[in-house]
């Protein structure tokens, strides 16, 4: 087996993003938050994503702004290291690895970052005043305040559980700016604020109750005259200082609230929310941006798919709809609502779930399987089956069947024919039937074509448990217990019967390509099999623990995961596997999808290749979507990511373009080697490169610059001659005006005015460029030159 | 503990009524408290809170405002008058008409030499506080609409006054209003009607705090007279403020029940310029909070729902002790029913008349079955000349006299049964000496009546089918001034024990008609005592809990009284807030002791070892699930019955039967008037 250094797994896509606490910038323009490996830079008011600060190894576990320096931000991680960025440009600017490995929960406001990473890993919440003179923390039940200057601390306890059934354990705090004052939330839904806690008897709370479950957090407005908190309700609660019988809300947030953050000019709230949503709101209270991450429920019933229109990874998202999410922008597109049922959040409710999907191969059809069971009562179940509406550019009702089978569906799948006009649908249900519907058109009612029941098939009253059309569409494998069946969909004959391996069949799946003879399944006893459809027999098996077999529906790939989360990428037609990891992630792996890349990558390595068309992206335990990379294509983003950072930089200002043309020509004029000028010129040219290419805020101060600059811009005689002549030929060649200007010069150019015109003329529309600047400040230039 | 057939008595109507005023004297530690009917009630809290002097009311008389001038106390009601109370012999002295219609205020000055009060009619009248009464001395400008509520500044030379829609600052020197500050009203439909200020307080430092019928707490600068705070505290009416003496606490009673807090704290730590801070919410009523005091350790309020609430602030008071728990105190520190020990025969007395029932026959154990044979004294026929509330009543143990007491009056009825019918016959010459009593006390062979008056001393009056005479007064050699609140005489006839407010208990011989000891004054005052029948006995329960035993043959604390001082008491029976309100012992075993408070009856028992503080003090269910030989090494001489709730009585009848007297307090939340209606999360 060969183990491959060049390929990892990375969290790309659809991470967390309400981890931590997001950050907004100074200006409130930007929103900051840890995603998985990396940190987001999104945009407050378009919602899109403007950096990715990529550079950690690991999970970021907070992100914090730089106090003294507003353009800057720290990230901390849980590979140790703490890295400064710039995160308007997305520079990199420090790193500074910390001794601990654990770290790291955020946050404070002053310059006590560090102290508070070792402090704080066992504390729920900790934050310190605006003055930096305390710092409060809680855990459990205790709230702990540290005065710097006095070095001592006070302790407030409260009790455990009154009678009246208070859980008064503490869920988070916050300072307030200006006075000495802690807000805390609590498991009961109240809110203290705890006042003269520099006694240790004469302290004072009082207690504010909207909340009718934990508060989940609590923020003070940098102002201190309002107080937001959210918990459960998805309610944002904005409380008066002070008159806290005044307040406003913000309902309908959607999720739970996990976090609140207040950008530091108190113009925008975010909310973080427990569906991976970040809700951006006006100090007004209104909802200005929503960025929706990808929606993570506690399990995902559907397989993951990928939408063959948009390439978009659909899964269950909220309750009762179905999601499409664009790993490529990391984005989510959009939400189908398949229940299409008001969803009410109580616990021990049952309520209708999605629970299979499927995509027919061009993505015309879905097919939906709802159910829900209520305690005593059977089940309900739906067949949904969503047409694509090319108008709407989303998907339509078509047909509802209620009740399609009279037990659990196990195992739903259309048929795979990219040519045949008549799409089919096979479903095998616990009530030991398969079932195959099919697209009929209605002649009696003008309603248009729906689907109806075409066949149901059964097999010595064993229950399917899975199955699978083959890549061409002809040849229909399902499982029942041990045996799997092949059947023709066309006459629905069964044509073989397949069996030996003792233990029921888990996982079918059809080879694709050169490889589409063969029919591969893993049985509970642990086996993985090889069937050679051209010959009915076993071509091969091995033992092993197999929880997930899937295909790549672009190349003959298989990738099988196995139960302690080991990875194998074969062919069937290879005894060699292609590619193999050794625990991808701790548990087990359930769901993973191949998607189909955009442009497919040219990578020679022969480790890699199976990577080259799709990408593997699969759910751990933890409900994180991860994915393989390779060190070319990970070496390719860095730089990416690095170009676009010198891109963006480089501000247009006039003062630029009139000086980038000039170093260009200058240049040019260099290449023609004339060797008396070469000394001069890239002093110059260094220091106004180094000017212009790094951030305005890590610079030096202008005065500083400016002797520098100006000594840059100091051209030897010759080269003066040069330059003037050369700006009056162009002049010369556009505009007459400009004549007079330089007249006093123009005598003495007279040799080198050959060897100008020689030179490659500027575009036209450089030369516009160029014009209009001139036309704009030339005076200062020329007082330059003359001096 | 043994078995008694229980006659479970829940017919006893008794309803307190609300608390409308409240004044603490913190010199003192009294606490006066008067309620709707006109009653006067001074708790004393140094003394474990306990209820010491209870003043009847009157029909007619309601008490708006009470005031402490040092150790003087004055109301002002409805009614117009200005009233003095005699706290030695628990009457009012004197009342004077104050000529401005209702009376909706009363407020000394800090000096103490002036006292003002607030009419309907508008004017604020100043009374100079002379030795033995008050006299009028003027009036300040007059203003349109009522005065609701006063406060002085404690230099004693600005008055702010409450009224309608606004609040107006008057120079007490001249009598001209310096400020006029107008209090915004309600919003929505409120609006449209005028904002009541129920109560201001005017601090040391000018500020002016008042408390408003549109739920808001202001805060107020009283040098410019502008408004610096509003707190919105509830959407109801804010009836009541109380200033801690420091002045860095406020309390505002809402009429939703709650009482808030207010602090006055620096926002910033280490900073001087503070301001009020709304800080703690505290939620112990169910309807208005009428009426408040703020101690220097707790928050005294009450209320329409008649419970006085002493929530302590745990940051000025030791943690899980005593004094760190909260008090409802719901029922009165003295008895209310007497039994008819022979006759079988109960005795209820309300503020405004008498119930008189006969118990029937018990048809097993705990099970009760009434026959109710009597029911009120003819109805409502009784009503007494005047309107004076009873004050005391006794029925003697034979059920064939009845006595009660007003301030004014002392009634002696003779009752004769036939059957099931009754005859009563009011005893129409009674001697002269026999003014008014603070105590009734039948002998237990009803041949005698003791009443207590004046300066603590007993009068003693026969009785017998033809006449009553008086034959003798006790006094006690001490020479104290206060009231008699306790009363026992012997079974054998023989002694007779008084107690006063002073905690001082005398013991006379009635054979000698002297006085034939004084028990040592302990600090704490007597709630119950008893005299044994055959011992000799005299059993004192005190307000702090304390239990003693006096042998009045040697005049000596009784060995078992040593041993258990010596011992001390379990910390859990200390821990018991209400007071044992009576005392009775057990004919058939002399060394049985029963005594109750209003959540358990307890039978001690003299002859068991007493409990240590490790041992378990309730342990009537572990003794139950032991076996009998070891049950006795386990028990202790405390045993104590939860069954019976909410007790105002407990007595032994002749026929060994137990009457358990209950008044569940849910019965008198049902019977309190609707509270504010609360919209309530989840319904």
């Amino acid at each position: 087996m060969v183990e491959h250094g060049d390929i990892r797994v990375v969290h790309r896509g659809g991470s967390k993003i309400n981890f931590r606490e997001p950050v907004l910038s100074h200006d409130s323009r930007l929103l900051l938050c840890a995603s998985g490996e990396c940190v987001k830079v999104f945009s407050s008011s378009t919602e899109e994503c403007v950096h990715d600060l990529q550079g950690h190894t690991d999970l970021v576990t907070g992100v914090l702004l730089n106090p003294s320096n507003h353009l800057q931000a720290y990230s901390c991680s849980a590979d140790g290291t703490v890295r400064l960025w710039d995160f308007t440009d997305g520079i990199l600017i420090k790193v500074q690895l910390h001794c601990h490995h654990v770290s790291v929960q955020p946050l404070s406001v002053s310059v006590f970052v560090y102290l508070l990473m070792c402090m704080c890993v066992t504390l729920t919440r900790l934050l310190s005043s605006s003055q930096g003179e305390y710092i409060a923390s809680a855990k459990g039940l205790h709230l702990e305040v540290y005065f710097f200057k006095k070095q001592k601390s006070y302790r407030f306890s409260l009790k455990e559980d009154n009678k009246k059934g208070a859980k008064n354990t503490f869920t988070c705090l916050s300072c307030h700016p200006k006075d000495d004052c802690i807000a805390t939330g609590h498991e009961d839904g109240k809110i203290r604020l705890w006042r003269n806690f520099n006694h240790k008897r004469e302290y004072t709370y009082s207690t504010l109750h909207w909340h009718h479950s934990a508060v989940s957090s609590v923020r003070f407005t940098p102002e201190g005259t309002n107080l937001l908190s959210g918990g459960v309700e998805s309610v944002l609660v904005q409380w008066r200082y002070n008159q806290e019988t005044q307040k406003d809300f913000l309902p309908r947030l959607g999720a739970a609230i996990t976090h609140i953050a207040v950008s530091p000019d108190g113009e925008l709230f975010c909310t973080a929310h427990s569906d991976n949503k970040l809700t951006v709101i006006q100090s007004c209270v209104k909802v200005s941006a929503v960025i929706q991450g990808l929606v993570k429920g506690e399990s995902v019933r559907t397989d993951l798919m990928v939408d063959p229109r948009s390439k978009a990874l659909v899964l269950n998202g909220k309750p009762g709809h179905l999601q499409f999410y664009s790993l490529q922008r990391d984005k989510q597109l959009y939400n189908l609502d398949i229940v299409q049922q008001e969803y009410i959040h109580e616990s021990g409710l049952q309520q209708f779930e999605v629970v299979k999907a499927a995509f027919d191969t061009r993505g015309n059809w879905l097919a939906t399987v709802e159910e829900r069971k209520q305690k005593d009562s059977t089940l309900e179940l739906n067949l949904k089956l969503w047409a694509y509406d090319e108008q709407t550019q989303s998907f339509v009702l078509n047909t509802t069947v209620s009740g399609p089978h009279e037990a659990r569906i196990t195992a739903m799948c259309f048929c795979h024919t990219a040519d045949s006009q008549t799409t089919m649908l096979v479903s095998a249900s616990q009530d030991g039937h398969f079932k195959a519907w099919q697209l009929e058109s209605n002649h009696y009612f003008y309603e248009g074509p729906f689907w109806s029941c075409d066949f149901v098939g059964a097999y010595h009253s064993l229950v399917p448990e899975c199955c699978c059309f083959s890549a061409d569409g002809s040849l229909l494998a399902i499982s029942f217990q041990e045996v799997v069946t092949v059947w023709s969909p066309a006459s629905w004959e069964l044509l073989t019967t397949l069996s030996q391996p003792p233990g029921a069949i888990r996982d079918l799946c059809f080879g694709r390509q050169s490889c589409s003879k063969y029919l591969l399944g893993t049985t509970a006893k642990n086996l993985l099999c090889c069937w050679n459809l051209l010959t009915c027999t076993l071509e091969w098996s091995t033992s092993m623990d197999v929880s997930l077999l899937l295909s790549d529906p672009l190349s003959e790939n298989m990738a099988a995961f196995c139960s302690h989360a080991g990875l194998f990428v074969f062919k069937p037609s290879e005894p060699r596997p292609l590619f193999s990891h050794k625990a991808i992630c701790s548990g087990k792996v359930t769901r993973a999808v191949f998607a189909p890349r955009e442009e497919m990558l040219e990578s020679c390595e022969e480790s890699s290749q199976w990577l080259n068309r799709s990408q593997l992206y699969f759910l751990t335990q933890y409900m994180d979507l991860m994915t393989f990379i390779t060190k070319a294509e990970e070496d390719r983003l860095m730089a990416s990511s690095k170009r676009l950072v010198i891109d963006d930089s480089v501000a247009v200002t006039p003062f630029y373009l009139l000086l980038g043309k000039h170093r260009q020509q200058q240049q040019e004029k260099q290449d023609r080697s004339f060797s008396a000028e070469r000394n001069q010129l890239p002093q110059g040219s260094v220091a106004i490169k180094e000017l212009l290419h790094t951030p305005a805020h890590v610079l030096p101060s202008a005065s500083f610059l400016c002797s520098m600059f100006v000594r840059s811009l100091l051209i030897s005689v010759t080269d003066k001659e040069k330059k003037s002549e050369e700006e009056e030929m162009e002049s010369d060649k556009e505009e007459e005006s400009e004549c007079e200007m330089e007249a006093s010069t123009m005598g003495q150019g007279q040799t080198a005015e050959a060897q100008e015109t020689a030179a490659p003329a500027l575009t036209k529309a450089q030369a516009r460029e160029l014009r209009r600047v001139k036309k704009l400040d030339h005076s200062w230039l020329s007082s330059l030159l003359d001096s | 503990m043994g078995e008694f057939k229980v006659h479970r008595v829940r017919f006893f109507d008794y309803m307190p009524s609300a608390i409308r005023a409240m004044a603490f004297n913190s010199r003192t530690e009294r606490l006066a408290l008067s309620r709707a009917d006109g009653a006067l009630e001074v708790f004393n809290f140094a003394d474990s809170y306990f209820q010491e002097k209870v003043i009847p009311g009157q029909d007619g008389r309601a008490v708006e405002a009470l005031c402490w001038v040092r150790g003087r106390l004055f109301s002002a009601g409805l009614n117009g008058e200005i009233t003095e109370y005699d706290l030695e012999n628990l009457r009012p002295k004197y009342t004077m008409e104050a000529y401005g219609g209702p009376v909706w205020t009363i407020c000394s000055n800090s000096q103490g030499t002036h006292l003002a009060i607030g009419c309907e009619d508008g004017t604020v009248k100043i009374f100079e506080v002379l030795e033995e009464t008050i006299r009028f001395q003027r009036n300040l400008d007059r203003q349109k609409g009522r005065i609701i509520s006063l406060s002085w500044h404690p230099s004693g030379a600005l008055i702010a006054a409450g009224m309608m829609d606004m609040i107006k600052v008057f120079n007490a020197e001249s009598g001209h209003a310096t400020h006029r500050l107008l209090v915004e009203r309600g919003v929505g439909a409120s609006k449209s009607r005028e904002v009541v200020v129920w109560s201001v307080a005017f601090l040391s430092d000018h500020t002016i705090i008042s408390g408003d019928s549109a739920g808001k707490v202001q805060v107020w600068d009283g040098v410019t007279g502008t408004l610096v705070r509003t707190h919105l505290v509830t959407k109801w009416d804010v009836l009541a403020l109380s200033v801690s003496r420091d002045e860095s606490s406020l309390l505002a009673g809402t009429s939703e029940g709650t009482v808030v807090q207010f602090q006055f704290i620096s926002s910033t730590v280490d900073q001087h310029d503070k301001e009020w801070v709304r800080t703690r919410t505290f939620k112990n009523h169910t309807h208005d909070v009428r009426a408040l005091a703020h101690t220097d350790t707790a928050v005294v309020s009450g209320g329409m729902d008649t419970q006085l609430v002493v929530r302590p602030l745990l940051e000025k008071v030791e943690k899980n002790t005593q004094e760190s728990a909260l008090r409802k105190i719901a029922f009165p520190h003295r008895s209310l029913v007497s039994c008819g020990k022979k006759a079988g025969m109960l005795l209820f007395q309300f503020h405004g008349h008498l119930e008189l029932w006969r118990l029937g026959e018990s048809d097993g154990h705990g099970e009760e079955k009434h026959t109710c044979t009597l029911s009120e004294t003819h109805g409502g026929c009784q009503r007494w000349q005047g309107d004076d509330h009873i004050c005391c009543s006794a029925l003697s143990p034979c059920g064939g006299w009845l006595a009660y007491s007003t301030i004014s009056s002392v009634r002696l009825y003779r009752l004769q049964y036939n059957g099931s019918n009754i005859s009563i016959t009011k005893v129409a010459k009674l001697p002269k000496v026999l003014r008014s009593a603070h105590q009734l006390c039948f002998s237990s062979d009803s041949s005698k009546l003791f009443a207590s008056t004046t300066h603590s001393s007993v009068i003693i009056i026969a009785l017998s089918q033809s006449e009553c005479k008086y034959l003798h007064t006790l006094r006690p050699k001490s020479g104290t001034r206060q009231p008699v609140h306790l009363m026992s005489a012997s079974e054998d006839g023989k002694w007779l024990a008084t107690a006063n407010s002073d905690c001082e208990i005398h013991v006379y011989s009635l054979h000698k008609l002297k006085l034939h000891c004084t028990v040592p004054v302990y600090s704490s005052c007597p709630t119950a005592m008893a005299i044994h029948p055959t011992t000799s006995n005299l059993v004192m329960v005190h307000a702090d809990q304390q239990i003693f035993e006096y042998s009045l043959v040697q005049k000596e604390y009784t060995e078992w009284s040593r041993k258990l001082q010596k011992q001390g008491l379990h910390h859990l029976w200390l821990a018991r807030d209400t007071p044992i309100t009576h005392l009775t012992f057990n004919p058939r075993n002399p060394a049985h002791i029963i005594m109750h408070d209003t959540y358990m009856f307890c039978i001690i028992d003299q002859n068991l070892p007493l409990p240590d503080q490790k041992t378990l003090f309730y342990n009537q269910m572990t003794l139950r699930s032991l076996p009998e030989p070891e049950r006795t090494s386990h028990s202790h001489s405390f045993k104590i019955c939860k069954t019976f709730q909410h007790l105002l009585c407990v007595s032994l009848l002749e026929d060994h039967s137990l009457v358990v007297v209950e008044r569940p307090l849910l019965d008198i939340a049902s019977q309190l008037p609707a509270p504010v209606r609360q919209k309530k999360f989840a319904t």
